[in-house]
This record gives structure tokens, C-alpha cells and sequence, in this order.
């Protein structure tokens, strides 16, 4: 127990500041004011992996370390779309996917923020449109913000994540 | 028939260099792989081609000898003997040739396996692109699970969206109580037409696709997918190349070890853990960025050697971050031993035994956990690993604890790799000229990637563009061993003893 309270402290507070946002990310409007007015600061985002490579989980995973902290500016991943403000989606959509990704959208209640993450959410990147692949998110479901990468970095995300919630214009609600 | 009389049958194959080719009939097919195991080997991969002809394939591997089995069917044949009564993990290979082929194995599993309901059963995607006026479609199939009856028996759905950030799929469990009495796995969602998509690129653009099959192990699959194709045209790469390749290789393994000992401390309640290796994780993450240019390896290994040569200083500064994570790790790993709690959770979840480990095939990381002492590194060393002397890490006890351990060593050895390879590093450029290979000519090509050996099988169609790109993920192995190590466990701990094995989706489904 000694040893991990050491550990804790040696290791100190390590969080970094959020990034701006980022207008050039934002794809529609309107329903950003409404839900910022609802929510304030508090944001829940629930995760669809629709058929992506897993990169894009990697660096999703990263934002709950304690280096970006985001659980810190008050926003959290949740376990059902029922409780979700946002959504966000990796990968191409798979056609396997493609009902399971729509159902998971109207699961959610109104107002809902849609963020597509990566080259394959925003574009279908190498893996395109097939017999398998739908492509890109937003030949699915309403998408707010995509953020491009490969996977783009946890900064990029958060920034996408913050644009969504942020009017337009305004560099960040956070710093 | 002795496995030597095979052996001194087949041809030495492009690629990678232990490879040895033999063309079989379908007697020998199922005859030779029978031998294979009776001689203690192991199935590496099994896919099927449909164009220009139909063709079966499997890739043993027999000590030092990697045989690429191939059967070559008529034109109007749609069967061929399987091989899932020989190595059980072949029945899902054979699902997903069939799915995609149209070439069905005699023994296998008649129930699709990677095409769910939303393309034609009479579609076969590697024959060629949808037909016009056919389209895919949302539709949700009713695959027939496999029910479980008796009194108190239910069955829990789960997936394919899961309640966390994880790939999907979807697990049916049978369970009594909280006990888990069964589980079935149906994979697929995930499946983007990889396979075709890669048909349709030039042999010498094909590694970005390959690094994307499966993206924490983007390093070990654009490795395989050079290493086929430079075998094609015999093309040498230079020395710093191979090492530069192995250097991403182990700082992908290196990455992929922090990030999972970090989530099985969370699974197991212990939130220290998470928050200490995901922070190393991300320490490492960013001194790959700075030698590498990229945070995960998704473009560094290109046809010929490497896109970028990292700067002396910029190596010199991911050995020290090597020095340090291996300081704290070593820390870690002491106070991980001595947590109760955490103890309590690891040892004696999701038991593999080592017989158990030996008879389905259980490969990689989590196979050398139940005492499969493989690791292609040491038993089929390509440049440099035969003179980096890799020590192979194994438990026999086949626990979440075990998958654990194997872990936190093959960290250590993998940040002591990374130190050793920064040293020896040659300085004869990092590049080379690859030519586009002819027409009909193919190659294979195999690592071994964090969680186990990788494996691409190449062929070149005319005009440089590829014919046909299998890849192998070692989930393939793996998948139905997760349905053997949970039962009789509890389904709270599930999520551990899943995470313990970690098996990618994305590399499975294609």
C-alpha cells in the first residue's frame, strides 16, 4: 500500500490543458447552442466502433488517461446510448454494422451531437465503399463534426469533442 | 507417410525463407496436414482463392520448415476435404473461405460465418464486384446459436455495441446463475471487404492497407506484407532497414503490453494501475512520435525499407524512455504480485491448460501462457532477430495471471530489444528499390506481432497490381479458445479474462 501511495505521488498531477477547437472540423449546425444550453459543461459520449481498423480506439483510449484527463473537464463515456449527448463513431461503416449503428442513434435522446472520428469516419479512407463497407459515417446517420487522421491523436479528438459543443467561432470553451 | 518424405516433396517458395511450396491433390491435402500434426506441427493460416482458379491453401509450420500446402480444385468443384478434424481451429478458416469463396470443406460448419445477412448467400466477394442491381443491405440474419437447455439455463446477449470503447461483436453466453456454462462467439460485424479492396490496389501500394488490417499491430502486418513482396522479386533490403523494421515491431509490442497490463488492473478494480500504465503509455507514445514522425506505426514500413530513418538523437531519446519505463515497470510489477486484490482476481480466471492450449491451437502471447512455447522471433528468425537473440517468454499456467506475467516479461525484453537495436543499428541507408513483381508470381510473409504470428500471402496479378492478399490475424487461433477459458468462470469476470487474451476483431473479420 506504502509503495503504491509512493508511487502516486512521485508520479504528481500530469493532466495538460485541452486544445482549441476548431471550426474547420464542423460539418453542420444548429443543434450545438440548444445542447450547450442544456448541458453546460457536463457531457456524457457513448462510442460506436462501426467497423474500424482499431486504430482509432487507441488513441479514444487515450483520452481517459491522465495525461488528457477528460473525465477532469466534466466529460465521460457512458455504457448506453440512453444516457449519451454524443456520439462518437469510428471506422467505415461495415454493412454488418450499419443497423446497429442507426439503432444505437435512436436510442438516444434529443438533442444528439454526432462526431465521426478518423480518415474512414470522415471519407471511408482506404477501405472506401463495397459490397462490405458503407464508407464514411455520415452516409448513415447525421454528423456534426469529423475529425480526419489516422487515428488522428487524442488532441485532435478532444478538439472535434470540444468543437461539437462549442459555438461557432468561439476558440474554446475551456481554456 | 513421414513428414520428411512431404518435406523433401515441396519446392523452396518466395518470401519469406523458411517456406517450402507443395501442390497436393486432395488425398494428400488432408493426408500431409494429418502427418503435419501427427509430428506435433501447427495450422498457421488456411484461405481459399476463387480467380483465376480455385485454389485451397494452408500454411503449416513443422520446426523450422513452413510448409504453404496448396490444392487446386476443377473448375465446377465446390468441395474439398477439410482439415478442422485435424486442427480444430481450421473450422472457422473454412466458414470464411466458403463465405467469400464459394468453396465449401466437407467437414466444416455449415453456418456462415463473416457473412451476416447483408450481401447475397449466391455472392461470393473475391469472385469479383457486387453485380449490378444487387445491393447490400441493413439486415439483421438470425443466426442459429447453439442453446443450452435445462432448468435455471439463460442466455445473455452482449454486442455487438459494447458498453466501453471496444470493437464489435457479439457474445451469446448460456449461463446458470452467475456461472457461464457456454459461450458463443459471433464475429463479423467488423468485416469491411478487405480481401477485395486489396485486389484492387498495385502490389507496391498494398502495405498501407495491410498496416490498417488490424491497427495495433500495423507495424507486424506492413512487416509481413513487405516481406512477401520483396521475397517476389528477391529484392535485398538493407541492414538498417531490417533493423529499423524490428525496432517498430518491438516499439509496437512495447505499446500494445502498457496499454493492456493498464486495463487488466482496471478490470481487475484496480484503477492505479490504469492511470499508471496509461500514463507511461502515452510518455512512450510520444518519443515514438518524435524518432518515428508517427504516435502508432501506420505508415513506416514501406516496400524496401522504412518511409523515414530516425535521427540519432531522436533514438537516443526513445532508449532513455525505454530505460525509464522499464524502471517504473519493474516497480509496478512488484506491487501488481503483491496486491490481494488483484492477485485474487488474476489467478485461476480463464484457465488454458497447456494440453487444452496444444489440442485448439492457442498461438502468440496468450498460447506461451499455457506452455506453447512459439515465438516465430526465435524458432524462424528473419533479419536481424537472428542476432538479437530473443528470449522466449512462457508459463504453463494459462491463467489471467499467467497472460499477465508473459506480459510484464516480454515488456522488459522488449524495451532491452529496443535499447540492443539502437545500438547495433547498421548506417547502409534505409531503402531500397523494389520492383513491381511479374505477373502470377506470389510470396508470403510472416512476424511476430504482439499478440502473435502474423501472416500475409501474396499474389501479383498483371499490370503490378495484386491478384490475391490473404492476411492472417493470430485471433483466427485464439477466438474459439476464449469460448474454452471462460467456462465454468463467473460473468463478472468475463471482461478480465477477455481483455487478458485481447484479440483483435477488425484483423479477424477483413
Amino acid at each position: 500500500m506504502l509503495k503504491t501511495l509512493q508511487q502516486i505521488c512521485r508520479a504528481g498531477i500530469v493532466t495538460e490543458s485541452p486544445p482549441a477547437t476548431d471550426d474547420t472540423l464542423r460539418l453542420g449546425d444548429g443543434l450545438q447552442d440548444r445542447i450547450r444550453a442544456i448541458l453546460g459543461r457536463a457531457l456524457c459520449i457513448r462510442h460506436v466502433d462501426a467497423g474500424s481498423c482499431n486504430g482509432c480506439e487507441l488513441e479514444i483510449h487515450a483520452l481517459n488517461n491522465p495525461v488528457y484527463n477528460i473525465e477532469g473537464h466534466g466529460i465521460k463515456f457512458v455504457a448506453s446510448p440512453r444516457h449519451a449527448d454524443l456520439l462518437l463513431v469510428t471506422g467505415p461503416v461495415s454493412r454488418s454494422m450499419e443497423a446497429a449503428l442507426r439503432r444505437t442513434y435512436d436510442a438516444m435522446p434529443d438533442p444528439k451531437l454526432v462526431v465521426a472520428i478518423g480518415d474512414c469516419g470522415c471519407t471511408g479512407g482506404v477501405f472506401g465503399e463495397s459490397y462490405a463497407s458503407v464508407g464514411r459515417v455520415a452516409n448513415v446517420i447525421p454528423v456534426n463534426v469529423a475529425v480526419p487522421g489516422c487515428p488522428p491523436s487524442p488532441n485532435r479528438i478532444l478538439a472535434g469533442i470540444l468543437t461539437a459543443i462549442a459555438p461557432p467561432g468561439v476558440r474554446s470553451p475551456h481554456v | 507417410m513421414e513428414l520428411q518424405t512431404w518435406i523433401d516433396r515441396s519446392t523452396p517458395s518466395t518470401g519469406a525463407s523458411a517456406v517450402r511450396r507443395l501442390s497436393v491433390d486432395s488425398d494428400s491435402w488432408h493426408a500431409c496436414a494429418k502427418d503435419v500434426a501427427a509430428s506435433g506441427g501447427r495450422l498457421f493460416a488456411l484461405w481459399a482463392a476463387c480467380s483465376p482458379r480455385k485454389e485451397v491453401h494452408a500454411v503449416l509450420i513443422c520446426g523450422a520448415v513452413v510448409l504453404h500446402l496448396s490444392l487446386e480444385l476443377r473448375e465446377t468443384a465446390t468441395r474439398y476435404p477439410g482439415l478442422a478434424g485435424i486442427f480444430s481451429a481450421a473450422d472457422r478458416m473454412q466458414r470464411a473461405a466458403a463465405d467469400l469463396c464459394g468453396i465449401d470443406a466437407r467437414d466444416a460448419d455449415t453456418r456462415p460465418w463473416l457473412r451476416h445477412a447483408v450481401w447475397p448467400a449466391n455472392y461470393f466477394p473475391l469472385a469479383g464486384e457486387l453485380p449490378p442491381g444487387i445491393s447490400s443491405r441493413p439486415f439483421i440474419d438470425d443466426y442459429p446459436f447453439v442453446r443450452v437447455a435445462g432448468e435455471g439455463v439463460h442466455e445473455i446477449a452482449v454486442g455487438p455495441v459494447h458498453a466501453g470503447i471496444i470493437e464489435p461483436g457479439h457474445f451469446r453466453f448460456s449461463v446458470v446463475g452467475e456461472k457461464v456454462l457456454r459461450l458463443e462467439e459471433r464475429l463479423g460485424y467488423a468485416h469491411k471487404g478487405i480481401e477485395q479492396r486489396f485486389s484492387q490496389l498495385p502490389l507496391l501500394e498494398g502495405h498501407r492497407l495491410a498496416a490498417r488490417i488490424s491497427g495495433d499491430s500495423a507495424a507486424a502486418y506492413s512487416w509481413a506484407y513487405c516481406q512477401a513482396l520483396e521475397g517476389m522479386v528477391r529484392a535485398p533490403i538493407p541492414a538498417r532497414a531490417a533493423y529499423l523494421r524490428a525496432l517498430a515491431l518491438e516499439v509496437e509490442r512495447v505499446a500494445n503490453h502498457l496499454g493492456d497490463l493498464g486495463a487488466l488492473g482496471n478490470d481487475a478494480g484496480f484503477a492505479f494501475g490504469h492511470a499508471q500504465f496509461s500514463r507511461l503509455k502515452e510518455t512512450w507514445l510520444r518519443s515514438t512520435e518524435s524518432a518515428f514522425g508517427q504516435r502508432y506505426l501506420m505508415d513506416f514500413i514501406v516496400p524496401g525499407g522504412t518511409h523515414s530513418d530516425p535521427s540519432a538523437g531522436a533514438l537516443a531519446g526513445l532508449t532513455a524512455c525505454a530505460a525509464r519505463i522499464a524502471e517504473r515497470a519493474a516497480v509496478y510489477h512488484d506491487i501488481y504480485s503483491e496486491h490481494a486484490g488483484v492477485r485474487d482476481r488474476f489467478e485461476g480466471a480463464g484457465i488454458v491448460t497447456p494440453q487444452l492450449a496444444a489440442q485448439l491451437g492457442l498461438t502468440g502471447l496468450a498460447g506461451r501462457a499455457s506452455g506453447q512455447a512459439y515465438d516465430l522471433r526465435v524458432d524462424l528468425p528473419c533479419e536481424p532477430y537472428a542476432q538479437l537473440a530473443v528470449r522466449k517468454m512462457v508459463s504453463r499456467e494459462g491463467d489471467v495471471a499467467a497472460r499477465v506475467a508473459v506480459r510484464f516479461d516480454e515488456l522488459m525484453e522488449s524495451l532491452r530489444l529496443v535499447e540492443l537495436i539502437v545500438t547495433q543499428l547498421p548506417d547502409d541507408g534505409h531503402r531500397a528499390f523494389v520492383a513491381t513483381p511479374p505477373d502470377g508470381c506470389s510470396g508470403i510473409g510472416f512476424t511476430e506481432g504482439w499478440r502473435g504470428p502474423v501472416l500475409i500471402a501474396l499474389t501479383a496479378a498483371s499490370n503490378g497490381r495484386i491478384q490475391r492478399c490473404h492476411p492472417h490475424d493470430p485471433s483466427w487461433q485464439n477466438w474459439p479458445v476464449l469460448e474454452h477459458a471462460v467456462i465454468g468462470n463467473i460473468v463478472p469476470d468475463f471482461p478480465l479474462i477477455n481483455k487478458s487474451f485481447n484479440l483483435s476483431y477488425s484483423g479477424h473479420d477483413l
